[in-house]
C-alpha cells in the first residue's frame, strides 16, 4: 500500500482584481502522485508548474486564501487539515528551499533541536550534524553565517532529526557544487533505504535521475506522466507523454532540441489537453476534453494517444 | 557630538538674539516704567549687550565650556540647578510613561497581529489610529476633565499638593500627582508602538521561517515565543529608544496642561518670559538627552542583534 497518495489535487487562490471583484485563480488543476515507502519520487517540471504548491499543500501550510480540491491520503486515511496539523513535523517533514526558512535570530543548533520529537534533542541534533559533516561550531552559528551548502544541510537535518516517514524536499540542490549536491542526494537515498518515502521536487532532471525510483512530470498544474527512471533513456522511446519526451530531448546530451511555445499561464489555460497547442501528435479530439490519468506500461500518463 | 552641540547652541543663540525678546525688559519686568533710558544703557553695557553678536556668543560659549550656564532670570538661581531639579521631576514622568507605553503598546500590538482580522484586531487598530492622530494637549485636557473634574480621583495639576509644607509631602502624594500626566503621555505614545509592532509581527508571521516552523508542527503561543518575540522585540526596542525626542515633546505639552513642574514647563516659561540663559541651557540639555536616546537605540541594536554583533567580530 502506498504511504501517501494525492489524487486530482487542485489548488486555487482567491484574488481581488480591479475593484472588489474576486476571482478564483486555479494554479493546480489536477495533480496525481503516489509515494511508496522506501522509494524516491522525483517531481520535475518547469517553474510555474505547481511543484512547490504541491509540497505546501501536502504539509497543509498554504496561505489562507487558498482552497484545495481532490483527495490526499496518508497511510490509507484521508489527510484532513486536522490530521495534517497533527502529522506535520512528526510523520511528514518538509525540507524547504532556502536559508530564508531559518529564523535569522536563532542559533541553528537550537532550531534543529525544536524539530526533535523524541529523546534527547541536543544529542539527536549533534548526531545528525556529525552525519552531515557539520562541525560542532555550526550549531552555535546564526543562519546568516552559514554557507549555501551548510544551510542546505542544516535544513536537511531538521527533517532527519524529526523521525518523519515522509520527507518532502523542495528544490534541495540548486546552488550546490557537484560534490555537495551528490552528498545531499545520497542522504535522500539513505532515507529511502531506511524505509522512508521521499518526494523530491526539482527542476534538475539529471540529478533526479541519479537517485529517484520514479519521476512524475508536471506541466501547467497537472501531472502528465509518472514513469520509472529506466524509461528516461535513449531518445525517450520508453516515455509515454509527448511532453516528457520533449523535455528529455531538450537536455543537452539528448539532442538539445527545444519545442516551440511555452507553458500556458494558469489564468489562460487552453481547453482540452493542456499540452495540445504545442503537441505534434495533437488531433481534434485532444481539444475536446482534458484526458484522465491512465495506467500504461507500468506507469501513468495523461494522453489519449500515448502507447 | 561636540559639533552637533556647538551647532545647536549657535543656532538657538542666533534665534534668541533675533527674537523680539528684550532681555532687559524680561529681567526687570513690570518695573520697566521706573527705569530710565540711561539706566537701561548701563545694564546693557554691564551685560555686554552692546557688543557684536559673535562676541556675545563666544562670551557665553566660553562660560558654558567651564560649566557655567549662567543664572536663570526667572528663578534667580543658576541654570544648572533649575534644570537638575526640573529634570528629576520630568524624569519620573517620562520614565514611567516610556516604560508604560512601551510595554502596553508592545503587548497590544502583538495581540492585534496574532488575532489579525478579528474584531479584537479591528478594535485595537481603531483605537491606535484615533490616538495616534490625537494631539497630546487635547488628550491631557480630556483626561483632566474625566478623572480630575468629573470623577475627582486625582488632583487637577501640579507636582505636589498645594498648601502643604515640602517636608510633609509624601511619596504617595507625588505619585497621585504623577498618574494623570503619565496616563496622557503613555496613552498617546503606545499607539505608535502598537501599530509598529503589529505591522512588524504580521510581516514576521508571513515570513518563510515562520512558515517552516509551522511545517514542523509549531503553532500558537510556542510559535510566537520561539520565532515571533525576538524578531519583533528588536525593532520595537530600537523604536522606543529613538522616541526620546517625541517623549520630550509630549512632556512639554502634558506638563503645561497639568501645570506639572517639570523641564517641559520650564521650557515654556523660559521661552515666554525671555529667560535666555535658561532657554539655552534647556536646549543644550535636551539635545544631549535626545542624542543619548538615539545612541542607546544604536547600541541596543549592536548588543541584541547577532547579525551586527557577530558581523563585527568576523
Amino acid at each position: 500500500m502506498s504511504i501517501l497518495e494525492v489524487n486530482h489535487l487542485s489548488v486555487s487562490f482567491k484574488q481581488y482584481t480591479t475593484g472588489l471583484k474576486q476571482i478564483d485563480h486555479k494554479v493546480i488543476s489536477s495533480l496525481n502522485v503516489t509515494l511508496e515507502a522506501g522509494e524516491i519520487l522525483a517531481v520535475v517540471g518547469a517553474s510555474g508548474s505547481g511543484k512547490s504548491i504541491l509540497a505546501h499543500a501536502i504539509v497543509g501550510i498554504l496561505p489562507s486564501n487558498a482552497s484545495i480540491g481532490g483527495v490526499m491520503t496518508y497511510k490509507g486515511e484521508e489527510l484532513t487539515p486536522e490530521r495534517q496539523k497533527a502529522l506535520r513535523g512528526k510523520e511528514i517533514a518538509l525540507v524547504p528551499q532556502s536559508v530564508n526558512f531559518l529564523d535569522p535570530l536563532m542559533k541553528v543548533g537550537r532550531q534543529v533541536r525544536t524539530a526533535v520529537r523524541a529523546g534527547d534533542a541536543i544529542e539527536a541534533q549533534r548526531a545528525v550534524f556529525e552525519r552531515l559533516r557539520l562541525g560542532r561550531e555550526v550549531e552555535r552559528m546564526y543562519p546568516f553565517q552559514l554557507s549555501g551548502g551548510m544551510a542546505r544541510r542544516t535544513l536537511l537535518s531538521t527533517a532527519m532529526v524529526s523521525g518523519a516517514k515522509v520527507i518532502i524536499a523542495d528544490e534541495p540542490t540548486p546552488g550546490l557544487d557537484p560534490v555537495v549536491m551528490k552528498e545531499a542526494l545520497d542522504h535522500f537515498r539513505e532515507f529511502a533505504n531506511q524505509g522512508c518515502a521521499v518526494l523530491l521536487i526539482t527542476h534538475d532532471i539529471e540529478s533526479a535521475l541519479q537517485i529517484a525510483d520514479k519521476i512524475a512530470v508536471f506541466y501547467a498544474g497537472t501531472t502528465v506522466e509518472i514513469a520509472r527512471v529506466e524509461d528516461f533513456a535513449g531518445q525517450g522511446e520508453a516515455l509515454r507523454h509527448p511532453y516528457s519526451k520533449a523535455l528529455w530531448r531538450a537536455l543537452p546530451q539528448n539532442g538539445f532540441t527545444p519545442i516551440p511555445g511555452s507553458q500556458p499561464h494558469s489564468s489562460a489555460l487552453p481547453p482540452g489537453c493542456l499540452f495540445a497547442p504545442r503537441c505534434g501528435m495533437a488531433t481534434p479530439e485532444c481539444l475536446q476534453a482534458q484526458p484522465d490519468m491512465r495506467e500504461l506500461r507500468d506507469g501513468m500518463v495523461r494522453c489519449i494517444h500515448a502507447t | 557630538m561636540v559639533t552637533l552641540l556647538v551647532a545647536i547652541c549657535f543656532i538657538s543663540f542666533l534665534l534668541v538674539k533675533n527674537s523680539p525678546i528684550d532681555p532687559i525688559q524680561a529681567y526687570i519686568g513690570a518695573d520697566m516704567l521706573k527705569v530710565s533710558p540711561e539706566q537701561r544703557a548701563k545694564i546693557a553695557e554691564y551685560w555686554g549687550l552692546d557688543q557684536p553678536v559673535m562676541v556675545q556668543f563666544l562670551h557665553w560659549g566660553s562660560a558654558v565650556v567651564t560649566g557655567d550656564l549662567g543664572i536663570s532670570m526667572i528663578y534667580r538661581r543658576p541654570v544648572i540647578n533649575v534644570i537638575g531639579e526640573r529634570f528629576l521631576n520630568s524624569l519620573a514622568l517620562m520614565l514611567s510613561a516610556w516604560v508604560l507605553s512601551g510595554v502596553i503598546g508592545f503587548v497590544t500590538g502583538v495581540i492585534a497581529a496574532m488575532k489579525k482580522g478579528t474584531w479584537i484586531d479591528r478594535l485595537i487598530k481603531w483605537y491606535c489610529f484615533t490616538l495616534a492622530s490625537t494631539p497630546t494637549f487635547w488628550m491631557g485636557l480630556l483626561i483632566l476633565i474625566v478623572f480630575a473634574v468629573w470623577l475627582g480621583w486625582f488632583p487637577v495639576g501640579m507636582g505636589v499638593p498645594a498648601g502643604v509644607l515640602a517636608e510633609n509631602v509624601t511619596l504617595l502624594d507625588r505619585i497621585r500627582h504623577l498618574v494623570l500626566p503619565v496616563l496622557t503621555l503613555s496613552m498617546v505614545g503606545m499607539a505608535n508602538v502598537a501599530l509598529h509592532t503589529r505591522q512588524k509581527l504580521i510581516d514576521v508571521l508571513g515570513s518563510d521561517y515562520v512558515l517552516f516552523a509551522r511545517a514542523r508542527g509549531e503553532q500558537g503561543f510556542v510559535l510566537f515565543w520561539r520565532h515571533g518575540l525576538r524578531n519583533v522585540a528588536l525593532p520595537a526596542i530600537t523604536l522606543q529608544f529613538a522616541a526620546f525626542s517625541e517623549l520630550f515633546g509630549g512632556a512639554v505639552l502634558a506638563e503645561q496642561v497639568f501645570s506639572y513642574p517639570g523641564l517641559g514647563q520650564a521650557t515654556v516659561e523660559a521661552g515666554l518670559r525671555g529667560d535666555v540663559p535658561l532657554l539655552l541651557g534647556i536646549v543644550m540639555f535636551t539635545t544631549l538627552f535626545v542624542f543619548i536616546g538615539n545612541l542607546l537605540a544604536d547600541i541596543s541594536y549592536y548588543v541584541l542583534d547577532p547579525r551586527t554583533r557577530e558581523g563585527r567580530k568576523a
